[in-house]
């Protein structure tokens, strides 16, 4: 039952036995005391060998249908109907002691964060032994020596000794393959894997990617791969379903639908990241908004910045990339005035700032304002829509009452939320990309000259994403923004940036404007991390590991390929 | 829902929030005006009769405006003291036979009522256990707030001889120097409960604020405030107390202040650690960026987030003072006689046991059943602020 999936045309390796079959599912969350259903009878069938794609924003209800394929399904939810057939055994109706034989032996799951996912207080491979010796499958000494083997084929860089590391002495790249080859442990027949490169930068995602796409083709598992990025889905399945609200939008083989989506949301989900900022002609002004002028900045002892210069010109946007620690986030933290810096120092409109933001007044405060990459923390879960955003109004400008009320209403428009609907909600009744909107809102309110945007969209999804993007965009015409834009996403780049800094390792590799940035010649790092961001063409996995084993594309220094 | 339908008529359809507040306000104090005058001054009548209409009036509101139940208890709190004022200028008469300490009761009994309206719906959820732990402490408070009414006779008064039976006289018999039992039992309830009461709030207000101040500013006042805590605390606090209580004598400030600076310690810890979480987070650190002050900060970012847990341990820290004040008292040290409080009253007739008596074990009962109905309620809110479900 040997399958070549990556070459196979779409159906040419249904041979295999139905291994998964979902019938009319239908899952309930508990919510306000009341159950309501959030899955509306979905099928799933899944054969020896197949891969999976589930797909949709958050709350579609992939995560749960993946769970559910487990007989599993989270706290405050339940199956409320329909079937699980693994292998002729229902799940549904298997007793907590049958589902704990099959869970780990049979079926393994691969949770999106590593990190929250491994026992921080065991070493790698004590945690890989547990099920194949718990389920009673090999000895120890025998499971230790699998999971070697597993940490080769895995690609691990040094795969005798890296077992015997603690979760927190490899980096977010290895610990997910650490999870993935755990879940290999016992050969399962199925695994699901649930968004398991959406926290890791494009270059590491490349290698995870190659990883699990391997080891399944290896021992010809079956599994379901839950992502919300159809670029990285379409590298890894067979089969795709799309989902929306706990429906089935659409089903259909990988290659047939990227070519010819029948479904409008297909086609969104399809058409995401091609929104694209037209570039500008005029020249610079002479001096720039914001100018950062050789750096120097240390956490205690540790130099993260080394000799940083940037300029942001007023009504454009600056797109600082790279891959995490390299320095960007620490690059704004210094603008602001977070991080006093060691050497160096900041300029506004040509004046020198205080280092540290508590010298600086209020107005220097005001103009420069920040958007975080978790709406979440960034905003006080305890306070209402209308005192987050009311809050600056009244500080900066000395806005009361009525006329406080009307700029909040205002602003809520103009980052398109109905005023009345959310003028009094609490944070907790919005979604992720509203909380995004509100925090852009607190940063408009304060009119500012310039924002800087931490990761503002990383952990949305693409089509809010895409949004957000487009509003950011919409304000800048409007208003005349400058805009400091961190992100460790290529595409995000693409579509809203006028110039580009690279950071690596605390210093800058590369800057200029986009088109030039873009295209080559590049700068290595800047080639490597251009190629890994993934395209909608299911041979592009194929073909970069390919060109990179040949030579003819930049790979990771020492990532272990 | 017999109130909605009661609350239909006239005031049905869309009004104002105002207009309603008005609207039951007004029928609220005719119903007063119209009670007092039939049953005069008879003190048992009226307090039933006060706490009748104003869970009426409460509830009527809380079903029929579509106001928040919040801003509903506020106003109506507000506006039924306004109307108290009123009474008491046009019933003068009446209200002179009673003490202050009633009215400061009714107000009490008042508060709880509106604070079981306005959260009718969370109350209506709440498990058996909080229910008995609310009806506990509401029992307690209305007894303490009522006290010179409820009790047959006077806090000190010694009315017969030592150690008499239960009986038609004295329900609870007499104690060591002849006083009512239950008189004693009632009074008790007033000293012991509001002075425990009294010292935890204080203990918050210095811990808490102290807690907060070092969470947010760190550094130096982190350190210093921190250290004289760890000092504090390395002392037993039980022998500590009694130390301190003897260098600065057992009057009941000296004693309200030394438990509570002594409580203070471990609040301090509980709000440093829980504020800390807090003060990382990243609406801090905006708030911090768009130059708020130390105190906006502490007041709007941090202590809405920390309330929660400070709530519980409000809960937990009341019932350790209360015991400790008993301890106290049961030492020698704590509320000096002739003032009425359990834990010396346990002392003082500890003797009975002897002859297998239970009179001495029930201030000892009426102290544990505090402590577990307190308990009940605490474990409910923390259960609820957790958010864990089932």
């Amino acid at each position: 039952m040997s399958t070549d999936s990556t070459t196979a045309e779409a159906g040419g390796d249904r041979k295999g036995e139905v291994i998964l079959q979902m019938r009319g599912l239908r899952i309930e969350g508990r919510a306000d005391e009341e159950w309501h259903e959030i899955v509306h009878g979905v099928d799933v069938v899944l054969r020896r060998g197949e891969v999976l794609g589930l797909i949709g924003e958050s709350g579609a209800g992939k995560s749960t249908i993946g769970l559910a394929a487990m007989g599993f399904s989270r706290d405050g939810c339940r199956i409320s109907g329909g079937t699980v057939m693994f292998d002729g055994v229902d799940l549904t109706k298997a007793s907590d002691e049958e589902l704990r034989r099959y869970h780990g032996s049979r079926i393994a799951y691969v949770a999106q964060s590593a990190a929250a996912s491994f026992n921080p207080a065991h070493k790698l491979i004590d945690q890989y032994c547990e099920a194949p010796t718990q389920h009673g499958i090999q000895p120890r000494r025998e499971a230790e020596a699998e999971a070697i083997d597993l940490y080769r084929r895995l690609q691990l860089p040094d795969p005798e000794n890296i077992g015997f590391r603690y979760p927190h002495q490899v980096s977010g790249g290895q610990l997910q393959r650490a999870m993935t080859a755990m879940a290999m442990a016992c050969r399962p027949d199925l695994i699901v894997f649930d968004e398991p490169t959406t926290a890791l930068d494009v270059t590491t995602q490349i290698e995870v990617l190659s990883a699990i796409k391997g080891i399944v083709e290896q021992f010809d598992t079956a599994a379901i791969y839950i992502t919300h990025d159809l670029a990285v889905v379409s590298q890894m399945a067979d089969r795709i379903m799309v989902l929306r609200y706990g429906n089935l939008v659409e089903e259909g083989y990988t290659r047939q639908m990227i070519q010819d989506p029948q479904k409008d949301y297909t086609r969104d989900l399809l058409a995401v990241r091609s929104f694209r900022k037209p570039p500008i002609n005029e020249e610079n002004p002479e001096i720039p908004l914001v100018k950062v002028d050789n750096v120097t900045a240390a956490y205690g002892k540790l130099v993260v910045l080394k000799g940083v210069s940037m300029e942001i010109h007023k009504k454009r946007t600056v797109a600082v990339v790279g891959e995490s620690g390299s320095g960007k986030s620490t690059t704004a933290r210094v603008i602001t005035g977070l991080l006093p810096p060691l050497e160096g120092e900041i300029q506004y409109d040509g004046q020198t700032l205080p280092r540290d933001y508590r010298k600086r007044n209020k107005d220097e405060l005001r103009r420069l304002q920040m958007i975080y990459q978790m709406a979440d923390t960034a905003i006080n879960p305890r306070q209402r829509v209308a005192d987050i955003i009311g809050r600056p109004l009244e500080f900066y400008l000395g806005l009361r009452g009525d006329e406080k009320e009307q700029r909040v209403r205002d602003l809520l428009e103009m980052i398109e939320l109905d005023p009345d609907q959310f003028y009094a909600r609490l944070p907790g009744e919005l979604s992720g990309g509203q909380k995004q909107r509100v925090c852009i809102a607190r940063a408009l309110a304060a009119e500012p000259e310039m924002i800087i945007c931490d990761e503002v969209t990383s952990a949305l999804d693409q089509l809010v994403a895409e949004e957000i993007l487009k509003l950011l965009q919409r304000l800048q015409d409007e208003l005349g923004l400058a805009y400091m834009f961190i992100t460790h996403d290529i595409a995000t780049v693409r579509a809203i940036a006028d110039e580009i800094y690279v950071m690596l390792q605390g210093e800058v590799v590369e800057n200029g404007p986009k088109q030039d940035v873009l295209s080559p010649p590049h700068h290595e790092y800047t080639e490597l991390l251009l190629s890994s961001v993934p395209e909608m063409d299911p041979d592009w996995l194929e073909g970069l590991l390919e060109r990179r084993a040949a030579g003819t594309a930049p790979s990771l220094p020492g990532s272990g390929n | 829902m017999s109130m909605t339908s009661l609350s239909g008529g006239a005031f049905s359809g869309q009004s104002s929030p105002w207009a309603s507040r008005i609207a039951v306000a007004a029928v609220h104090f005719f119903l007063m005006v119209l009670f007092l005058q039939n049953t005069g001054a008879d003190t048992w009548a009226s307090i039933g009769g006060f706490l009748f209409i104003h869970l009426y009036s409460v509830l009527v509101l809380a079903y029929w405006s579509k106001m928040e139940r919040t801003a509903a208890g506020d106003t109506l709190i507000v506006t039924l003291m306004l109307e108290y004022v009123v009474m008491v200028l046009l019933f003068w008469d009446d209200f002179r036979s009673w003490p202050w300490s009633t009215f400061f009761g009714l107000v009490m009994v008042q508060v709880v009522a509106f604070a079981a309206v306005t959260y009718w719906k969370e109350l209506r959820q709440a498990p058996p256990t909080a229910w008995f732990g609310l009806i506990v402490i509401m029992l307690y408070i209305m007894i303490a707030a009522t006290a010179p009414i409820i009790a047959p006779f006077g806090e000190t008064e010694i009315v017969g001889s030592e150690y008499e039976e239960w009986g038609e006289e004295y329900l609870l018999g007499t104690d060591n120097l002849g006083r009512d039992m239950l008189t004693r039992i009632v009074y008790g309830a007033r000293n012991t409960v509001g002075i425990a009461f009294v010292t935890t709030v204080l203990a918050f207000v210095i811990g808490g604020l102290c807690g907060l101040l070092a969470a947010t500013m760190r550094g130096w006042t982190d350190e210093v405030m921190s250290r004289i805590v760890d000092i504090l605390m390395a002392i037993p606090s039980l022998i500590f107390g009694l130390l301190l209580l003897t260098i600065f004598g057992t009057s009941v400030l000296s004693l309200i202040i030394v438990i509570a600076l002594l409580d203070s310690t471990r609040v301090y810890r509980l709000a440093r650690a829980v504020a800390m979480n807090v003060v990382v987070m990243e609406f801090v650190e905006a708030a911090r960026l768009r130059g708020e002050g130390l105190w906006w900060i502490i007041r709007h970012e941090i202590l809405p987030n920390i309330m929660p847990p400070l709530v519980a341990e409000f809960g937990l820290r009341f019932c350790f003072v209360f015991l400790f004040i008993s301890a106290l008292s049961f030492l020698g040290l704590g509320i000096q006689p002739p003032t009425a409080d359990w834990g010396s009253m346990v002392r003082d007739n500890a003797t009975l046991i002897t002859f297998g008596e239970p009179t001495p074990l029930i201030p000892a009962g009426a102290i544990a059943l505090l402590t577990v109905g307190v308990n009940f309620v605490v474990d409910w809110f923390l259960h609820k602020a957790s958010g864990l479900k089932e």
